[in-house]
This record gives structure tokens, sequence and C-alpha cells, in this order.
């Protein structure tokens, strides 16, 4: 057997999960999540699951390894502290998504809500309408790609994350500047959409990042805190 | 005419002024709260005579086990003393120190605890029982750890800074702590005080059944508070799913915090455990969700103390901290080159800890020998332990968990009132109504 399917109006996540954790097939359907939280959380190898419809909080929570691929939309949390693998989205994600990832690769085609990529540490996000307001909080490292506008307070107090933009951008967060694209940033973005399975031009796109202010205390700066 | 001294603006608050006017910074220190507050040296227990009858001291048995998380987890933890090391990170510890502390912990059948900057092989290495902390920051935090925890703490905060994020200033950020934090070396390194992915108590809920889920629930989850409005953390800790709940009272120790948040933020652990113990008391789950108290236990008395007023367990941090080495006389000229004093050292957040214990200092933190550390910590283990025996035994308890608040009095109005227990010969407990 291939494959394994999963219908969440006749079992649980929690036999999903343990199923998940200790899988004995490479590939996985789940039906009927009906907004159910923490579906496919914890995966720690490369097997693939795809979900048909709506999920709740922590879809895909630390993922290590895994490829899910939700048919819907998610609500908050989604991939949250991500390892590695990938994590597309055919719909909207809710707030925090992305979460602390540490790496892999998160792809929501729609537009995610507030705190997309919030101290993210290292994941890759590719966002392909827009994202919420305070995106990229405390963002560590990683790349945060919104192909549509950004709301208020992008990269409030960043550190080494990058941000490319499409859209329009409101008020950016405390030390995020806008910073030049050179070649090699228009090369990792072109990859970064080349992985998403996005098309557009790289040259729409600004990069945003940390003015590097605020990395010393200094009562200077209070006004920034 | 004699001199003096104003009692508002003595002569240490003219020293804050000035250096405040001076370096245009607050004072950023490490220990916890350093003013007088009523604390359990103002309870005293009532040992058995004609109306209670002790137990022989060294002949007949007062167990000191303890099971934590056994609500949900398929592996409660079973430690062997209540005694258990509280949350320090790597970062603002030296890997010498976390080892010495699971070493230690380990050889008397308690937990040990990682912090704000994930988990050390060491650490992991010589900890029988490790409780994984789930910070805001998530430092270091990944999938891996979170199943090699035998618990995992969610911080909400912390007695030394309850609303208060973490902080560890540059010159304690190695090479290491920085590759494991995910950030730049060197620079100043702020945590988040909120969560990024949960808000408000009925996300926390979905959060821990996430971290469940993740762990196939196998371990158990406590939440940990800052002392603050205890009653109603408690209850809604409870309600988000806690199997433990930690609360941490003001006199817990931080490795970098404003001292302006130290002194004025957050109630004293005295006030704190009757909230949570009636918290508990009024949802039937006393004992069934166990209570761990830190912030400021010293001695077995305060660890007897804590546990009459309703604790299942207590956390140590300052004091395994000071039995490691922290604050020795044999580094008196040190700490005074350093401005200080053998006693007095409180400067955590700079990294030139003598001891080895606070920095990331090679040469520093190669002083400290985990081996001969962890024999010290479990010696004081120990003695905190026995001590707390000898207490119950002479309450007549055949477990310390047996202890009581009716084997209490108090020795000041405000313990009184705080504790719950009568004043000292007398019937009279502040803001309860007697029934005598």
């Amino acid at each position: 057997m291939e494959s394994m399917t999963f219908d969440l109006s006749t079992t649980t996540v929690r036999a999903l999960n343990a199923e998940l954790h200790d899988p004995s097939v490479k590939s996985y359907e789940v039906l009927h999540p009906e907004g159910a939280h923490a579906v496919a959380a914890g995966i720690d190898s490369g097997v693939a699951v795809d979900v048909h419809g709506h999920v709740g909080y922590y879809c895909a929570g630390m993922n290590d390894g895994g490829s899910v691929t939700v048919h819907g939309n998610a609500a908050t949390g989604l991939a949250e502290n991500m390892m590695s693998g990938t994590v597309r989205i055919t719909g909207d994600a809710s707030q925090s998504a992305g979460a602390t990832a540490h790496g892999g690769l998160l792809v929501i085609e729609g537009s995610a809500s507030m705190r997309c990529g919030i101290s993210m540490k290292g994941v890759d996000i590719v966002v392909g309408g827009s994202v919420g307001p305070m995106s990229a909080f405390m963002a560590q490292a990683g790349r945060l790609v919104i192909c549509g506008d950004a709301g208020d307070g992008l990269g409030d107090s960043i550190y080494e994350a990058r941000l490319y933009v499409r859209g329009r951008v409101g008020e950016l967060g405390a030390d995020c500047v806008e910073k030049e694209m050179r070649d090699e940033h228009r090369a990792e973005l072109a990859e970064l959409l080349a992985a998403a399975g996005l098309e557009h031009d790289v040259t729409e796109f600004r990069r945003y990042g940390s003015a590097r202010r605020l990395y010393h205390f200094t009562s200077e700066h209070s006004g920034s805190y | 005419m004699a001199l003096r001294e104003s009692a508002t603006f003595g002569r240490g608050v003219i020293d804050d002024i000035q250096r405040a006017a001076e370096t245009g910074v607050y004072d950023i220190r490490g220990w916890g709260a350093k003013r007088a507050v009523p604390h359990f040296d103002d309870l005293l227990f009532l040992g058995a005579s004609m109306s209670r009858y002790p137990l022989e001291g060294y002949r007949e048995r007062c167990d000191t086990d303890v099971v934590l998380g056994d609500r949900n987890a398929r592996y409660p933890l079973h430690l062997q003393t209540p005694v258990t090391i509280a949350g320090m990170s790597f970062g603002a510890l030296s890997a010498q120190a976390k080892e010495a502390l699971g070493r230690g912990a380990s050889e008397v059948g308690t937990s040990t605890t990682t912090g704000d900057g994930g988990m050390t092989p060491e650490e992991r290495g010589q900890s029988k029982h490790l409780v994984y902390q789930y910070l805001p920051s998530r430092y270091g935090m990944n999938l891996a750890d979170l199943r090699k925890a035998d618990a995992i703490e969610v911080v909400l905060g912390q007695g030394a800074k309850p609303g208060g994020g973490g902080m560890l200033l540059g010159q304690k950020i190695s090479d290491r702590v920085a590759e494991m934090r995910t950030l730049p070396a060197g620079i100043d390194q702020r945590s988040a005080c909120r969560h990024p992915d949960w808000t408000g108590p009925d996300d926390l809920a979905i959060k821990i059944l996430e971290l469940r889920e993740i762990t196939d629930w196998e371990k158990p989850v406590y939440v940990k508070v800052g002392a603050t409005r205890t009653y109603y953390d408690v209850k809604l800790a409870v309600a988000a799913g806690a199997d433990v709940v930690v609360v941490d009272g003001m006199q817990g120790g931080t490795a970098a915090t404003q001292d302006v948040f130290i002194e004025h933020v957050g109630i004293p652990t005295l006030a704190a455990i009757p909230q949570a113990a009636q918290a508990l008391q009024e949802l039937g789950l006393h004992r069934k969700v166990q209570l761990i108290v830190s912030g400021g236990i010293r001695s077995g008395a305060d660890v007897a103390k804590a546990m009459a007023l309703g604790a299942d367990a207590v956390a140590i941090g300052t004091a395994a901290l000071i039995a490691l080495g922290d604050n020795s006389p044999r580094y008196a000229a040190e700490y005074e080159a350093l401005g200080s004093a053998a006693g007095m050292y409180d400067d955590f957040q700079d990294g030139r800890d003598p001891a080895g214990i606070t920095t990331q200092d090679p040469e520093l933190s190669a002083r400290l020998d985990p081996v001969e550390g962890g024999r010290r910590l479990a010696n004081y283990l120990r003695v905190l332990t026995l001590e707390a025996q000898t207490i119950a035994r002479a309450c007549g308890k055949a477990h310390l968990r047996h202890l009581e608040p009716e084997d209490l009095v108090a020795l000041t109005v405000e313990a009184a009132a705080m504790a719950r227990v009568p004043l000292a010969g007398t019937t009279w407990i502040p803001g309860v109504k007697s029934h005598a």
C-alpha cells in the first residue's frame, strides 16, 4: 500500500498523528478536517500529506521533513516552528503563520493575517497574496517573500531575516529599513518564487531588512523600544 | 548636631539617581528581589506534643517522593525529593554549570530544567529528569529536543519579572550561544514577553493540545507563571490543560532584568501559595494538578512551609547556584575587583562571574568542575530534604505532602494575612473569619 487515507469525520487527529509519527506508508490523504487543530503536527520524516479542507490551529506544527499540502485555509500558527520540509496551503492562513520556524519552505498561495513569520529563525516563507500587520516581528533569519502588500509594522525589531515585498508596504516597524536590491538578492528571490511555483518579475520587488540600530541597548533609542 | 539621613532620599537612593544621571541607562542585574518582604521566616511550625503525635526521628519513615503530571501524560515524572531545579538557560549559565545542575539533581532523583536558550547535550546527558521550557522566544526549540524532554514547561512569566521578556547582553553571546539562538554573536539579545502564536487562555488550551499531539501524549505539560494575580492565573492555567502549575514568587531569580522590574513587580512567594492552593481546591484538583512553588527557597524549613501551604514540590534557582559556589568568599578579592563583594554579587548579566557560573568566558567557566559542582548540589539537596523530613516528623507526618496549613502559625500580622495561617498564640487570620 503506497497511500493511506484518514477521514477525520470518522477517526481522530490522535490516530492520524500517531500514524504520521511512525509512518507505515509514504503518502497520506486526510479528508474532512473541518477545522481540527494540530493536524499533521510533529512529522519527523519525509512523508507527504494532502489535507482536503480547512484546518484549525497549528497544522503541520514543528514539521521536520514532511511535505504537507492543505487544500483549503488554515487557522493560527500554520507550520509554527517548522524545522525542515515543505508546507503549502492553497487558501489563506490566519495569524502567526510560520512563527519561529527554523527551516523548510512555507508557501501560502492566498494571503496571511497578522504576524506572518514572527520570530522566524531560518524558514523561507512565500506568500502569494498580502500579509497583515506586524509580520516578521523580531524575525531572526530566513527569507519572507510577499507578492502582495504588507501591513503596518513590517519587520519590527528585525534581526537578520530578509524581506521581499512586491506591493505596498505600510509603516515600517522599528529598525526595519528598505535596502538595496542587488543581483544576489534578485537571484535568491527568483529561486524562492520558483520553489513556490509562483511567477512574478523580480524587479517588481523591494527588499527590507534590519538597520541594526537596536542591536545594543542605549537610552537614546528609548523611543524605538 | 547629629547628621541625619533622609528616609526618603537615603544614600542608596542618591546613588541610584546619580548613577542614572551619569549613565542614561537603567540598572540591569541578576538575582531576585533584594528588598525585605514577608517570607517563610515569618512562619513557624507547631510541633506535636499532647494533641498531635510525632514520628520517631531516624526510625519512622517520612517519605519525600512526588509524582508530577499524572493527569494526562503517559509518563509522569516520579521524583525522589520534591526539591527540583528551576529553569535557567545555557547562555545565562555556562555549559559547565548546566551540567553540574543536571548531575546534582540526577544524583538525588529530582529534575532540572532548561531555560531560554535551548537544550544542551551536556545538560540532557547528565539529567535523569529534564524539563524543557517552551518560551516566547523559542530559541533553540526543535522537534527532536522536545521529544527528548521528560516534561514540557510552557513559560508565561517568572517571579523576577512577570510581564517581562528576557535579555542577554552582548558580552555573554558567545558563538555557541549565538548559534543556538540563531542570532549574531555579540549583540544585546532580547526575548519576547508574549508567545508568538497564541494569545490568552483559550489559545493556550489549543497550544497545549498541539504539544501533547507532537509528543504523543507522553509528557507532562507544566505552565509557569510569575506570581501576580495567582488565584486567577492558576485557574486559567488549569482550564487550559496544565498538568502541573509552577508559581514563581518575586524573590525568584533572573539572569538579567531591570532592577526596577525585579523590585517593584510581582508579589511575594508567601502571598502566592495560598492563592494557588485555593484555586486548585475550588477546582477539586489540589494534588491532582500539582503545584510547584519557587522564589526564595533556601532551607528544608522553607520546603516544608511551602508544602504545608499547599505546594506539591518546590524549585530552587538562586540557592542551587550558591550551592555550586556562587558568591563564595573564596572569590572575595575578585568580586571586589568587579566593584562588588562576596555575598552581594548580582551582575549575572555581565559575564565576568569569578565563580564561573553566570558566564560564557572559557577561562572563567573552566573554574567550575561539573562533577564537583554536581556533588555539592546533591549534598545541598539532601540536606534540604532531611531538614524538611525532620520538621514533618515533628508534626507527625509520614510524608512531606501530609504537611498542612494547620501545622503553621505566623509571627507577623502581614505574614498571617498572606499565608492565611493564624498569628502565633491567637486564632486570628486577618481577612478570614475566625471559627474559634
